[in-house]
């Protein structure tokens, strides 16, 4: 029936699940995500549970498939995402998974070392080409000084002289060590061969000019070839030892220039063999990696169900004697029937028709959790009552009163048509673009907050709408759509004398004098506030006093419809004790005197004139004196103005006082005669019962006794909060008025200090200064006023709700209800887009 | 007098419709309670809101203030007709 207005009716049923069938079942209500299961097995460890070894299955499938999921990354290959909503996966394609999941792994693993050593190979074959190309060209010019040198000194060497090139040029035999550095290395390598070798080395250095990468980190560095030439076997150790110690790699060089031309002809051979094995090795990658990436979001997901499904069966109860699994699960009643369906379906499915899974209602005490029926419009209100407390099972939703309140009091306190129209245009584009703009910027925190309440803005901004054309405020101006009811009807001499004049505000000549012009024409403006006001410099003193006599009215209304809403869920709960002692007191207090108060505004504002001005009451000092019982006679606005004001407000202030201690006293005084009933009830049948029933009716009393002291004190505090309540909150709907000013005034000084300035220029000068003025006047009218002002307005209307309409019927005690949901715990943790 | 009684009915009876016969029709659907509830209170916030400021401006206690200049211009543009 009116399932908005409460929680969902919940029953606690337990699941007589067949072991083969159990997997199934669970995936048909994973799917469904109606139930919310028990955990039956609290107190056992995480690693004791029955299904521990399928979940850690499913974890190792998972980190292979993240490992997967990296390498599609690294070569920036797209993920095909599923479209349609995948069906849980049977329990026997969980080894046909496992399986390819881990082919796929070992696979990659293996092409990944293989690339690696094929690239170091290659890396060092590169280097080697490098160091006998650079060494071919020192040798090269040994050879032609030798040659030069050796045309001097030897000549019967001269054939010879490619064989012993290097030692002909000394004559000594000179050993070489050829390699290659990293180019920053270079001057600390040069210096320490210095040092150590104490100048006997010869180095001879020459830059690769490509960028080169290095076998063992992978990086493209700037290498330097070099040919250490050195004496003797000690040297040579010696400078063996530095190139390890500055990391060089060091390459055999043959000394013999036809073996060296061959050695290069093989590592070019090489390099190009290795170069097409790379290639291809890569493009098996490839291959492989898009094979992949079409499925294994699919597979993801499926792993993600399956894990689910067995942490959630790790939750049952394993009967052993009756061989069935138990599980406990709330459900709302109106899916006992789905969920019946879906067992037999889990039955049909898993093979075992013939012995279906029982459902078994239960009957408990415990507190149900609170589930609501909610559609995407709903569920950002019910959002933002929820922040404040889950609502205690099947007690009244506030949420279908706060859709509209909750814009409503924002709008009053944003009022200005053209915000509005921003703000509703933004949330237009929110609400039409929902479906594609649903998935984007998911990572985008601020933006997921906007889309999450774009009904929240639609609604703000069309009631801002509303409320500024009833303030007549469009970016700080007015329209006159419906014609002033004020003239000006000063003649010259008046307007000259004098820098301001004041219109005359009544419709009819009261003094009868010859100067009284009619300057108002009786009937007020059609609709919201009269367009002369905008230029008036008493402006706001008018608008305060409209602004916050309404503030007041909407203020004890909505607090009144807030004790009523109590009186409902009195009726519901069947208490109807409360209805006498909590609800009578509570509205007829506020009833007495905030009622009261309402009928005086309304009072004053039928039968006061422009007449009356100095003569018109305060209602302010007469609810003060309302309350202090005094009723002088001195100024004007403090005396009476009714005859039996004294009377009447006395005893109105009488039936508030009353209320006090009744509201104090009656519960309390309600659950002590309820005690001496029970205890007599007791008393008459102890004689016939059992001893154990004495001892369990003493243990009543005291539990009872401990309760009274409590229910005092706890209700003492209630009627505290209560009656100061309603005089704090009803004060503090002020706030309405006060932002509605704060917001008017900022906008009226954005339009003077900014907009102004380009708009009081003449010419065409005139329209390049407006233009350019505009820009610093939008962008400060959508930070300060739109942003900053809209946050502002709906925090304080999110306050007035929260703790002003909501303490007086809402206690907020409940616990969600969470199902277990495929959908949800897949979108819970989105995959990394 | 009868000008301010013309617009007091038109609002209230645009209002009123709005709240208290169109829920009435509204279609048997999941979501008609709510539907009328969501008029209801809306006829009533917007109907009351525009009441206040109606009376407010009724009989007023004082006019606008208006700067000279303002007045004479106001003067020429409105006319002297009420």
């Amino acid at each position: 029936m009116a399932t908005i207005f409460r929680s969902e009716e919940m029953t606690l049923s337990q699941l007589y699940l067949q072991p083969d069938a159990a997997y199934s079942t669970i995936a048909e209500l994973g799917e469904l995500g109606i139930v919310q299961f028990r955990d039956l097995n609290p107190n056992v460890n995480a690693f004791q549970r029955k299904f521990v070894n399928e979940v850690r299955r499913c974890e190792e499938m998972e980190r292979k498939l993240r490992f997967l999921e990296g390498e599609i990354k690294k070569d920036e290959l797209s993920l095909t995402e599923p479209h349609e909503n995948l069906d849980a996966p049977k329990a026997r394609e969980m080894i046909d998974l496992e399986a390819i999941i881990d082919k796929l792994d070992h696979e990659l693993k293996e092409i990944n070392t293989n690339a690696d050593a094929l690239m170091r190979n290659f890396n060092e074959l590169t280097e080697l080409k490098y160091n006998l190309a650079m060494t071919q060209a020192f040798f090269q010019d040994a050879q032609q000084i030798g040659m030069n040198s050796s045309e001097n000194i030897l000549e019967q060497n001269l054939d010879s002289v490619d064989q012993y090139s290097t030692t002909v040029t000394v004559g000594m035999k000179l050993g070489f060590l050829s390699g290659v550095i990293a180019r920053d290395r270079m001057n600390g390598f040069e210096r320490m061969l210095w040092r150590v070798c104490r100048g006997n080395v010869y180095l001879k250095q020459a830059e690769i000019p490509q960028l080169i990468e290095d076998p063992l980190t992978g990086e493209k560095i700037h290498k330097t070839v070099f040919v250490v030439f050195f004496q003797g076997e000690q040297l040579k150790t010696r400078v063996q030892k530095i190139c390890e110690g500055f990391r060089a790699n060091i390459y055999p060089c043959p000394e013999n220039s036809n073996d060296r031309r061959e050695l290069a002809m093989g590592v070019m051979t090489r390099l190009e063999d290795l170069n097409v094995i790379l290639r291809q090795t890569h493009d098996h990658r490839q291959r492989v990696l898009l094979e992949t990436s079409k499925t294994i979001r699919t597979w993801q997901i499926k792993v993600k169900k399956i894990k689910a499904i067995y942490h959630t069966m790790n939750m049952f109860n394993n009967d052993v004697a009756r061989k069935c699994l138990i599980a406990e699960c709330w459900t709302p009643n109106s899916q006992i029937q789905t969920v019946q369906l879906a067992l037999r379906k889990g039955s049909e499915l898993s093979g075992s028709g013939s012995v279906s899974s029982v459902l078994n209602r239960m009957i408990t005490d415990e507190q149900p959790p609170t589930h609501h029926k909610l559609n995407k419009f709903t569920q950002g209100f019910q959002n933002l009552v929820d922040a404040y407390g889950v609502a205690t099972y099947r007690e009244i939703n506030p949420m279908p009163f706060v859709l509209i309140t909750f814009p409503f009091l924002f709008a009053v306190m944003f009022g200005d048509a053209g915000h509005g129209l921003v703000v509703t245009s933004f949330a237009l584009w929110m609400v039409l673009k929902e479906n594609s703009l649903k998935n984007k910027w998911r990572k985008q925190e601020v933006w997921t907050i906007f889309f999450g309440g774009r009904y929240i803005i639609l609604l703000m901004g069309l009631f801002s709408i509303y409320t500024g054309l009833i303030y007549n405020d469009v970016f700080s101006k007015s329209i006159n759509i419906f014609g002033s009811s004020w003239r000006v009807k000063f003649g010259d001499e008046t307007l000259n004398k004098s820098d301001t004049v004041i219109l005359e505000p009544t419709s009819y000549n009261y003094s009868r004098t010859s100067e009284y012009r009619q300057m108002y024409s009786g009937a007020p403006y059609p609709f919201g506030l009269d367009p002369v006001w905008q230029l008036a410099e008493n402006k706001i003193t008018f608008t305060n006093s409209a602004k916050m006599k309404f503030a007041i009215i909407i203020g004890i209304i909505q607090m009144g419809f807030g004790v009523f809403l109590s009186l409902w869920n009195h009726f519901h709960f069947r208490h109807y004790h409360g209805i006498l002692v909590e609800f009578l007191p509570q509205i007829i207090f506020l009833a007495c005197i905030f009622f009261y108060l309402i009928i005086l505004i309304f009072y004053k504002w039928s039968m006061y004139d422009g007449k009356d001005a100095t003569s018109a009451p305060s209602l302010l000092i007469h609810l003060i004196n309302m309350m202090l019982l005094s009723y002088p006679t001195d100024p004007p606005s403090s005396t009476k103005f009714y005859s039996s004001q004294r009377a009447l407000q006395t005893a109105l202030l009488g039936f508030a006082v009353i209320c006090i201690p009744w509201l104090l006293v009656g519960k309390p005084i309600y659950k002590m005669l309820q005690k001496i009933k029970q205890e007599n009830l007791s008393t008459t049948t102890m004689n016939d019962q059992a001893s154990n029933d004495i001892e369990m009716n003493t243990h009543n009393n005291h539990h009872e006794q401990v309760d009274m002291s409590e229910v005092w004190v706890e209700q003492g505090i209630h009627t505290i909060e209560y009656f100061l309540g309603c005089i704090s909150h009803t004060a503090s709907y002020l706030r309405l008025w006060a932002l509605s000013l704060a917001h008017a005034q900022l906008s009226e000084v954005l339009w003077h200090m900014v907009f102004q300035i380009g708009l009081s220029m003449n010419g065409y000068l005139g329209g390049i200064a407006s233009f350019l003025v505009f820009m610093p006047w939008s962008t400060l009218t959508v930070f300060i006023l739109l942003l900053m002002e809209g946050l502002s307005a709906f925090l304080h209307a999110l306050r007035l709700h929260w703790v002003e309409f909501q303490s007086k019927f809402y206690k907020g005690e409940g616990y969600p209800f969470v199902p277990f949901s495929f959908k949800t715990i897949l979108e819970e943790t989105p995959f990394d887009t | 007098m009868e000008k301010f009684g013309v617009a007091l009915i038109i609002f209230t009876l645009f209002w009123g419709l709005i709240g208290i016969v169109l829920p009435f029709l509204i279609p048997k659907g999941p979501n008609k309670r709510l539907i009328q509830i969501m008029l209801i209170l809306t006829s009533a916030c917007c109907w009351l809101f525009w009441l206040c400021f109606y009376l407010h401006q009724w009989k007023p206690l004082f006019g606008p203030q208006l700067k000279s200049t303002d007045a004479r211009i106001l003067r020429s543009l409105w006319g002297q007709e009420l």
